[in-house]
This record gives C-alpha cells, structure tokens and sequence, in this order.
C-alpha cells in the first residue's frame, strides 16, 4: 500500500512538471487577450507553491510511514513530542504570508479585468434559452460576436429569462447574465480568428448548446464585415437574407430545416402544409401563420411542443419577417410552385 | 479500575437487549438510532453513486449517450442533493457521531434522546419528500436552486425544497444536542482540553448548524412561497433580484461546507493518533483550529459570487477571509503529519482512508486556492476544475473520513472484525479510482470545459472517458468494501473491547456496548495517552498496562 501510493505521487509529480513544461501547458488554453498573460502568471505561481506543499506534505507522510512503521524490531519513540508552539506558528505564518501575496495579486488583475478602458467599442449582450444574441451600435443583430483585434470592447449584458454567463476560456474571462438588470464586461483581443464561447451558468434542457463564437477580425476587417452584414436585405434576394437571419437570429437553435426533432417544429415542408395544433385543431401554415407565430409564439401552440419560445415583437423588423417567410417558404418542398408563387404576391403587397 | 477487554456479542449488549422491529423504531438509544442513520445514509449514499454513475456513462461520449437532456439534468440534480443533503451533510455526525460522542463523553446517552429520535424521522420525512419529488417530476435545477430558473421551471420543486427544509431540521436538532451533550455530559475530570479531537470537531459542526441551517430554511420557504403565490423575492419579473437568493443560499451553504469537513477533521485526528500509537501533535492548535473554520466559515460565502456583479471591494474582502479559513486547515494537516513522526504506524485498514485523507484533501484544499484568488476564479468557476475541487475535499475529505471512521468504529457497533486484506484491497482502489475520475477534471476544467454540461466539445472527450472509467474504478472499491463490512457481520471473528490500542473511552467498554454504554464508570484521562495501553494476545485486543510499564510491548 505505501508503495501504491509512493508510484502514485512520483506519477503525479511527473504529470504535474510534464503539465507545465509544454508551452502554457496543458491545462490552460491559448491565450488571446490582454488580461490571458497575468491571469497565467497568477495561475503558475499558485501551482508551483501547490506543488512544493503537496510534494512536502506527501513526501514527509510517506518518509514517516515508511521509517516509523510498525515491524518487528521497530521500537517507538519513549517520549515523542506532543506539541512545537515555535514550529506550529511557523506552519501557520508562512502559509498565511503565501496566500495573502495570492489574495493581493488576484485582486490586481481582477481590477483589470473588471475596468474597461475609456475608449471601449460597445456591443449589448442578450442571453436567452439558449442563445446568445450581439446587438451592435447600428442596430445590427447577429449570433456570433464580431469584434476587431486590438481594441478594447466593451458588453452590456442581460438576460431575456433565467441567468447565464457568459464565458471565453481564450480570453480568461466571466460573468455571469442576469435577468433585470445589467452586467459588464471587457476585453481587448490580442489575436485573430474563432475563440468559442461557452454559456458557463446552468439554464435548462439546451445548456450546453449554448454556444458561440467570437470571431476577431483583421484591422479594417470588422468595418467591412459590419457594412456587408448590415447591409443584408438590400443586398440579397428575400429568401438568402431569410437564409441569414435564420442563422443569425436564433431560430436555428430550436428549428431544424431538414425535418429532424428540436425543441420546436422543423421548417422544412412547412409552409403550405396541414399543421396540428395543441387541442387538435388544424391550421394551413401560410404567411400570416408564421407571421403570428414569430410575434405571437403562444397564440397557436404545435401538437407535441412545448410553449417556450419568446415573442420577436419588437425585435425584429417587418422587412425581416417577410424574408424569414421567404426562406420558409423556399423549405416548403412539392409545395413550392403553387405557394411560391402565393407568397411572393403576399409578400410584396405586404410590403 | 476494571476495564472489560472482551466481546459480549453473546451476552448482554445494546443489540441484545432488546427484540423485534418496535424496539428499533420507538429506541431512544444513540447507539440504536446511530445505526438506523447509519443504514439510511449508506443506502442514501448507494443511491447518490449509482445517480453518478448513471452521469458518467452518459458523458463517455460527447452527444447523446444513453439518455436524453432533461434526464442528465435531472440525474445531476439529484446526485448532488442526495449525496450532500442526504448522505454528506448527515453521515459523521448523525451515524458516527450519534454512536460514538456519549461513549466519548462517558455517558449513558445523549442529552435529549427523545429528540434524538426525532432528529432521526425528520431525516427520513425529509428523504422521503425527496424521493416523492423524483417520481412526481424530478428536479432539473442543481443542487443550488438557483432563481428564477427554480422558480420557472415545471418540476417538483416545492417538494424538493421542502424535503430539504425538513431535513434542515434535523440537522439543527442533531446540532443542539450535541453542544448540550458535551456541555452538560462531561466528566468532571474531562476539562475542554481533555476532549477528544472528534468532539471537538461534531463541537464546532454543531455550532454552524444551529447557527447557518436556519438561514437556508428561510431561503427555501421564500422560494416556496414566491413559487406557490407568486410573492415576488428573486424573480425579476415579479420585482425581484435573482442575486439575493445566491446570497442567502451560500450564507448557509459555504458554511454546510464545513459542516461537512470539520467531523471528517475529528475522525482524521482519532485515526492519526491511534494508528501511528502514539500523542496526537499540537492538540490545542488542532482543537482550535476548528473553532477557528467554523467561526470563519461564517464570512466567505461571498466567494461564489465573484463573477455575479457584486462590488470589487466585496470580492476582495470574501477573496482575503476565504485565504484565510485555509491557514486552520493547514495547520490541522501539519499537525497530522508531525503526529506520525517517531510513532509506530500502523497500516491498518482506517489508518489507508487517513493516509488517502491527507492525500486527496491535500489536493483539495490547495486547488481551493485557485478558487480563492479573484483572477484566477474568474476562469475556472463554474469549470469542471470547481467540480474536480470540491469533489476533492467533499469525497476525498469527508467522504474518506467517513469511511475510514466506518472502518474504525465497525468493531465497536457491530462486535466483529472484518478481513482486513480484502478491507484494505478495496481502500485501495477507491484511492486510485477516485483519483483517476476527478484528476482529469482539473485538466479540462482549466481548459473551459463547463460543468453540468450535457453535450461537449470532441476535444475534451478523452478526459470525459478516463473520468468514467475511474468512476467505475471507484465503484468496485466500494462494492469490495461493503462485502467486507457485510460478510464480518456473518462471519468475522468476534471484536476484542480495544483492538487498536486507542485510549478514548469508547473502547473502554464491551464491542458492542452493553445498552446502559458502560458497566463500570470510566475515568477519563488524557485521550491519546496511549502509550498506557498494550496488546495482549489472550484477550486479542489492547488492555490497561500494569502502572509503570507505560510504552512496554508483548
């Protein structure tokens, strides 16, 4: 047994220094904000004093166990001590010292992460089951986060319904999303490219969906992805910019378009066809259906499903629903010649 | 003075002395009713394991495994709040500490065994509510309720809670009679500082619970009412604030935290001492290290918070008192190594859970300074890292405590030995299983691997995998372990009065107790004067030494 455990801590140690010594280590991910460096230096130092006191806690346990353990010819100590005022203050003052230098220096760099510069570009934050969505200064709403390298960014963030938190391992950096009121956060990002996001505070069935992006742009970049982005229903025809906006907007969390279950009803073959509704009744899904069920979600509940999804009202605008209604109905299957053709004149005299 | 050095298995004891079911349900006997807790807590525990396990098969892939969303969410809900309100929370004061703290204290019983009694059906009301929860609709929130998602969610939470209200109860009462035992029960002769360190332990644990229990029940009845007539506290859409119930529920919760610890500390003290046979070293600075945790763990709850919005001056202050309540705590490990030091250890089956003890709450207890620093926090809370780390203190702690303490006081309750090759087998692998589960969590807790998540990301699947495979590890330890303790109810040898040589009044009477504890009086000495009992082979165990042969040997 003492032999277990002795392989048990040289196979820890090992792992522990093989842990550390590849580049940042395996334990903590890439590093691409301005805080990520200090947070890792904090993060090392409270290891390595870890390491040296469970090495020296274990170490001595084993050297005692093993030297001082029961066998024959083994005789212990007449009067081994029972008390050490002068050692035991040491083994209390030294621990104290070590972790007040953590305390101080965690709080130093907390500051920092919690103290956005003067000059932060803004974006506001909307959690919800189980999405995310990023509103920017134009009024542009998308569900991946587009931010330029280089600057600092700032977000104001709330939640549609229960808390969330929003999370960027890269970045080092949390907060939590509350109903009602709102929370802040920023960061200043020090490499391009995709760095996922994790929704970290539990919030129901698709918790772990809640995924998303921060995709850092190139200098100059951002500008131009955020016209083209912007620019969405003037550029595109109806039924592509409906395409985008499924995929922007959150519908795409719950909808699926190729007939497979989600928490709500798929969109393919959708439009034109019979729908079942909770209490039985029956519905042909046209444009006006889905138009209600976009600003009215509980007016007509599908047979099966249940009613969770929020109103869009306010939220997103006539010309916007209209090209959703486009690209459902592009999903529609057989049906699309005939409703097509409906839609289309439905949906111009709409406008 | 006389003391009995042999087993009365077979002659009048506490088992005995009286037959049939009624004298098990209307007993007013600590020991009798420290043994029904004791067979409700484990099948509480065997419950919470196989929720576990259930847990682990599913994430041995990254997408669905072998159930759906809203079952993880359920499973992980109920593992949590039956392994820490049912079995965690209960386990060493109410099982072990109900057995042990009047034969400690020299004492025919507890101070109140009527409310003893009533300690004990609470706990089962209260377990019960929760098992009606999990048919009726099993609760998906985490073990931490947290509002609104537990005021909006469409489960049995108002059963849930209130089991656990019920159950907070118990532990109030436990706690009351306990402090009063050991203020009223003493000895003359046994001064504070003569008090064995386990008591000094269930002393400080009874403190928190009287004076943090309350604060959750509180917290529970507002959800319950804001849930049952729509009052609005937490919900922000009824006007309240969300962020309050945090504060109420770690109030109590962080300091249920050592609740949970501070017995499993006790135990560790007794082991220590009696299997390295030898003084504890540095008594006072252990006694008061735990009135030191208990009283400090009063203001650090704030350390859940630090990514929730309240004050960077709040933060630093809950950050330097949470550093803080990790300096008694070193001092206790400390003293448990230098205890070894010129002793004569022995490696026997209770003695392997303290050696596990001081390995996995060593890990434990450091990882937990990650946790207390801000910046670092900011990271890893909500990471499988906080899920690794508290499963280290929690389970590697109090767990192992428990079970190392099992193991030690088995002969005592129960009057028989157990194999110690295979007992020792099975400490084995619950050590390296439980480190192969939870190790690989640090890993991929400081990657960002969130917790309670049902999907993840394919890169962290090899962690996932020997996670689940050390879970299984684990399981079988624990199935070796309970075939030990079961098969030496059968059949194992009967137990001498003192088979460790241990010098607390405990084993200064028959395995098992006679019903009134104790034939003759002891006199209490010093706890860990050990050295004035030896081993005497006709009688198997350990006997009083003839005065002036202190520290002879056979």
């Amino acid at each position: 047994m003492a032999f277990g455990f002795l392989a048990a801590v040289a196979a820890g140690g090992i792992v522990m220094v093989g842990l550390l010594l590849t580049e940042n280590g395996v334990m903590l991910p890439p590093q691409a904000s301005s805080v990520a460096p200090a947070v890792d230096s904090l993060f090392k130092f409270i290891f390595w004093i870890s390491a040296f006191f469970f090495l020296l806690i274990v170490g001595l346990m084993l050297a005692f166990v093993i030297r001082f353990r029961k066998r024959p010819g083994h005789q212990k100590a007449a009067h081994p001590p029972t008390h050490n005022t002068l050692l035991e203050l040491t083994w209390s003052g030294i621990p104290l010292i070590l972790v007040m230098i953590m305390g101080v220096w965690g709080f130093k760099v907390f500051l920092d992460i919690n103290t956005p510069p003067a000059n932060a570009y803004e974006v506001q934050v909307t959690g919800q089951k189980w999405k995310w969505l990023f509103t920017y200064p134009n009024g542009y709403v998308d569900e991946v986060l587009h931010v330029p390298v280089d600057q600092p960014v700032r977000l104001v963030m709330t939640s549609e319904d229960v808390i969330h938190s929003f999370f960027v391992p890269a970045f080092r950096i949390k907060r939590d999303v509350v109903p009602g009121r709102y929370t802040k956060l920023w960061f200043r990002a020090t490499k391009t490219g995709k760095f996922q996001v994790f929704c970290a505070e539990y919030c129901g069935t698709s918790h772990s969906d809640m995924l998303t992006f921060v995709e850092v742009h190139e200098p100059g970049g951002f500008e131009r992805w955020l016209e083209a982005a912007s620019n969405l229903l003037n550029t595109l025809p109806p039924a592509e910019a409906g395409r985008r906006l499924y995929q922007s907007r959150g519908c795409s969390q719950c909808h699926s378009v190729d007939g497979s279950g989600g928490i709500g009803p798929t969109f393919q073959k959708l439009f034109g066809h019979e729908v079942v509704l909770k209490g039985g009744a029956r519905t042909t899904a046209d444009e006006n259906y889905i138009r209600e069920s976009i600003l009215e979600p509980m007016a007509k509940i599908v047979a099966g499903f249940e009613p969770v999804m929020p109103t869009y009202k306010g939220r997103l605008k006539d010309q916007e629903i209209t090209a959703l209604v486009a690209y459902i109905k592009s999903l529609s299957g057989e049906a699309q010649p005939e409703g097509g053709q409906q839609g289309g004149n439905h949906g111009s005299t709409g406008r | 003075m006389a003391v009995p050095v042999g087993n009365a298995l077979f002659g009048d004891n506490y088992l005995s002395h009286a037959k049939g079911w009624k004298s098990w349900l209307f007993t007013l006997d600590h020991k009798r009713i420290g043994v029904m807790y004791l067979v409700s807590i484990l099948a509480s525990f065997l419950l919470g394991g196989v929720f576990a396990l259930l847990i682990r098969m599913e994430l041995w892939t990254p997408q669905r495994t072998i159930m759906d969303a809203n079952t993880y969410n359920q499973m992980f809900t109920l593992h949590g709040a039956a392994m820490i309100f049912l079995f965690i929370i209960p386990g060493i004061p109410a099982a072990l500490g109900n057995f042990v703290l009047p034969l400690m204290l020299g004492a025919k019983d507890v101070a109140f065994p009527r409310l003893n009694l009533l300690s004990y059906y609470l706990w089962v009301a209260g377990a019960v509510l929760a098992l009606v929860s999990i048919v009726t609709g099993a609760v998906d929130t985490g073990w931490t309720f947290y509002t609104p998602y537990s005021t909006t969610t469409n489960t049995s939470v108002i059963s849930m809670t209130l089991g656990a209200f019920i159950l907070g109860f118990s532990s109030i009462f436990t706690g009351l009679n306990f402090i009063v035992s050991i203020h009223k029960l003493r000895p003359p002769t046994m001064t504070w500082f003569k008090m064995p360190l386990f008591l000094w332990g269930l002393y400080g644990t009874a403190i928190i619970q009287i004076l943090a229990t309350p604060v959750l029940g509180i917290t529970l009845l507002l959800l319950i009412a804001e849930r049952a007539l729509g009052v609005g506290i937490f919900d922000p859409a009824l006007g309240g604030d969300p962020v309050l119930f945090q504060h109420f529920f770690w109030f109590y919760s962080h300091p249920a935290v050592y609740i949970m610890i501070l017995p499993a500390m006790g135990v560790i003290s007794e082991l220590v001492s009696t299997f390295s046979h030898r003084h504890i070293f540095g008594y006072r600075f252990i006694a008061m290290s735990s009135i030191a945790i208990a009283v400090i763990s009063f203001l650090v709850w704030g350390h859940h918070m630090f990514v929730s919005g309240q004050s960077n001056l709040a933060s630093l202050i809950f950050s330097i008192l949470t550093f803080l309540v990790a300096i008694p705590s070193a001092v206790k490990v400390f003293n448990w190594v230098a205890t070894m030091y010129k002793g004569e250890v022995e490696l026997a089956t209770p003695m392997l859970y303290a050696l596990s003890f001081l390995f996995l709450f060593g890990i434990g207890g450091l990882t937990g300074l990650f946790l207390g620093a801000l910046a670092t926090d900011v990271h890893l809370t909500d990471t499988y890292f906080v899920v690794a780390h508290f499963h280290y203190t929690m389970f590697g702690g109090t767990a192992i405590a428990f079970f190392g303490g099992l193991f030690y006081w088995w002969p005592k309750i129960t009057g028989r030995m157990y194999r110690e090759a295979w007992a020792k087998l099975g400490a084995f692998l619950i050590f390296i299983g439980f480190n192969t589960t939870f190790l690989a969590q640090f890993i991929m807790g400081a990657q960002g691997m969130p917790r309670r998540y049902y999907n993840y990301l394919p890169e962290f699947a090899p962690y996932h995998k020997v996670s689940t495979i050390g879970a299984f590890i684990l399981a079988i330890g624990f199935v070796i372990a309970a075939g030990v303790l079961l098969h030496s109810l059968f059949a194992g040898e009967p137990a001498p009065a003192n088979p460790w040589g241990a010098a607390t009044l405990e084993w200064q009477t028959t395995s098992p107790p006679p019903h009134d504890n104790f034939e003759t009086q002891p006199i209490p000495g010093d706890p860990y004067d050990v050295d004035r009992w030896v081993f005497d082979r006709e009688a198997g165990g350990y006997v009083l030494a003839p005065s002036g042969a202190a520290g002879g040997r056979v």
